[in-house]
């Protein structure tokens, strides 16, 4: 008889979820862009009412059933891709640039910057992001330029964290001490030098935060603080439908398996870039 | 260990002050008249206008008024609602109770589901399943994790009631939604934590000595593993207080998550300034506590 007294870790490391995974992600991210910059090629008008067809259960006709206007509940999904895409996309410009401003002034300004700029952002992080969203719209009113801001500002220290760890390791590298030495000027050094070379883990990061931009976009809008009705947006969709709950459950969870879908796969392609570019596993 | 306490505390401190004087800059920062700002949607009469001068100290100079809003906020006093007419204390006062039990039930639900979770996955298949879980669960929107649930078990089966707080009953599909992403991280935090406190050697000498795993396991390794889910506390209220907002929506429940709706949505700044300062008075003093939690269970802390 064996006695087994360590476990057999590699076994457990190995067993990788399945690479089918990240090609359905792949996928599914392909149709979703595809609605948010075509939709006409993939669905009809989202705002055309049929009030003979009210609350219509999923059908061949209509894949996802109709509202209670009639509407169909699917060509509103698809046109309501382009509203988390721009929503989202610009939400992550907003972090990306204000992260990396703050982190290379943070990871290359002197020590007492440094210390005051994380710690600023390590209290944002840690404040809930939503109520942040909620403080930022009430005093900059309802509507979508708010929700975008309030969402980029809430994501700012993801990026501001990696950007100021990767410029400690960068300003100690050999190419830049060698550049100091040859008289470079700071602003050459900074965009020539540093910047360069601490971008290189924000794409992947970017595409993570898309999905946390979806999800934060979608529950602030459900809550009526972003795009108003009839606009297809997800969020205000869902919340618009859902008073029909109970005789029309297609009508709020059907898009809202499609925003869950859309996060599910840019997290699983973030890990997969991750692991693939970066070789390690997400924390 | 006192020098340690001190240095945490004085942190919490620093942290409050940043936030009071973060939401009292950006309501200066706010578009327009500051009276306008304050008044929100409220009735506008040159009487209340004199008012919240009087109270804001808008006669006096920028630091008087800074000053006496940092004063008020010690002391207590939260100011006044002047789309409700009522004291802002008394506004979130009323509505505190609904929003606690909810946010324990949850945080105990989530707390236990994550332990019986990681603890469970020892065996390679509910490891795959339960990972998995934990990518739907954290990725879906906790508003349409209530759908959901409201659609199955109060439409559908009718076992809960579909809005209100007045039975347990009620509390039950909320907590659950709530909890469930709590659960979903945590579950992760603890199973790695596991993992790393199984491979070290006093887990190595404990099964020499013969104990059952599930002995090493409840015995040795979890003490290690709580470490990282601790950390996790302040993040779990976090989730807690957009949970509030989000399910007291999607429930028809009273409560904070309620008022703070309701303010934002009609301007009504001194509650929206209100609740902002107080979770972050919350949220310091779990975090605090997460901080002396890990001095109590790892006593290899309280030398440095």
């Amino acid at each position: 008889m064996s006695i087994m007294l360590t476990r057999p870790r590699a076994a457990i490391r190995t067993l990788r979820r399945p690479r089918i995974g990240v090609g359905l992600a792949v996928i599914f991210l392909a149709l979703a862009l595809t609605a948010a910059l075509r939709p006409s090629l993939l669905a009809g008008d989202p705002l055309a009412a049929d009030p003979l067809h009210v609350l219509e259960a999923p059908s061949a006709l209509h894949w996802f059933g109709t509202d209670q206007l009639g509407r169909d509940v699917f060509f509103r999904v698809v046109h309501g891709a382009r509203h988390s895409l721009v929503i989202s996309v610009a939400a992550i410009g907003i972090s990306v640039g204000v992260g990396i401003l703050i982190g290379l002034t943070a990871g290359l300004g002197h020590r007492v910057a440094d210390e005051a700029l994380s710690r600023s952002v390590d209290a944002l992080s840690a404040f809930p992001l939503i109520l942040l969203a909620l403080l930022f719209i009430a005093i900059a009113g309802i509507g979508t330029t708010s929700l975008i801001v309030a969402i980029g500002v809430a994501l700012v220290p993801h990026f501001a964290r990696v950007v100021r760890a990767q410029t400690f390791v960068v300003r100690r590298a050999a190419y830049v001490t060698h550049a100091v030495s040859f008289g470079t000027s700071k602003t050459r050094l900074v965009v020539r030098h540093v910047l360069p070379n601490v971008l290189g883990p924000v794409p992947v990061l970017a595409v993570i935060g898309l999905g946390e931009a979806i999800l934060l976009a979608a529950g602030l809008s459900f809550l009526g603080m972003g795009p108003q009705p009839p606009s297809p947006e997800w969020g205000a969709m869902i919340s618009e439908s859902r008073g029909y709950l109970h005789i029309a459950w297609w009508a709020s969870i059907l898009p809202g398996a499609v925003v869950t879908a859309t996060i599910i796969s840019l997290t699983v392609t973030g890990r997969f870039l991750q692991r693939r570019f970066e070789g390690r596993e997400t924390v | 260990m006192t020098r340690a306490i001190l240095r945490r505390v004085g942190a919490g401190a620093l942290v409050l002050w940043a936030a009071a004087t973060a939401a009292y800059l950006a309501l200066l920062a706010a578009p327009g008249d500051i009276v306008d700002t304050i008044i929100g949607d409220g009735a506008d009469t040159p009487v209340i206008r004199a008012q919240i001068i009087r109270e804001w100290h808008l006669d006096s100079p920028p630091v008087v008024q800074y000053l006496g809003y940092l004063a008020r906020a010690v002391t207590g006093d939260l100011g006044r609602s002047y789309l409700l007419q009522r004291p802002v204390a008394e506004v979130i006062g009323g509505q505190l109770a609904p929003t606690l039990r909810l946010a324990a039930a949850a945080a105990v639900f989530g707390l236990l589901l994550a332990l019986v979770l990681a603890v469970a996955a020892r065996r390679p298949w509910v490891r795959r399943l339960s990972s998995t879980a934990e990518l739907v669960v954290v990725s879906t929107p906790p508003f349409l994790i209530g759908i959901v649930l409201l659609s199955l078990f109060s439409f559908r089966l009718g076992w809960f009631p579909v809005s209100g707080d007045r039975t347990v009953a009620a509390l039950v599909l909320p907590a659950i939604t709530m909890g469930l992403p709590i659960a979903g991280t945590l579950a992760q935090v603890l199973r790695d934590g596991l993992d790393r406190a199984l491979d070290e050697p006093f887990a190595v000498t404990a099964r020499a000595r013969g104990l059952r795993e599930s002995a090493v396991l409840v015995r040795h390794a979890l003490r290690h593993a709580l470490l990282p889910a601790v950390t996790m506390l302040g993040w779990s209220f976090g989730v807690l207080v957009a949970g509030t907002v989000i399910i007291e929506n999607v429930y028809g429940r009273p409560g904070l998550g309620q008022v703070t709706l309701q303010a934002v949505s009609g301007g009504d700044m001194p509650v929206v300034l209100a609740v902002v300062v107080l979770s972050a008075a919350a949220f310091v003093l779990i975090n605090t506590c997460a901080d002396l939690a890990y001095l109590i269970i790892d006593p290899r802390l309280r030398r440095s």
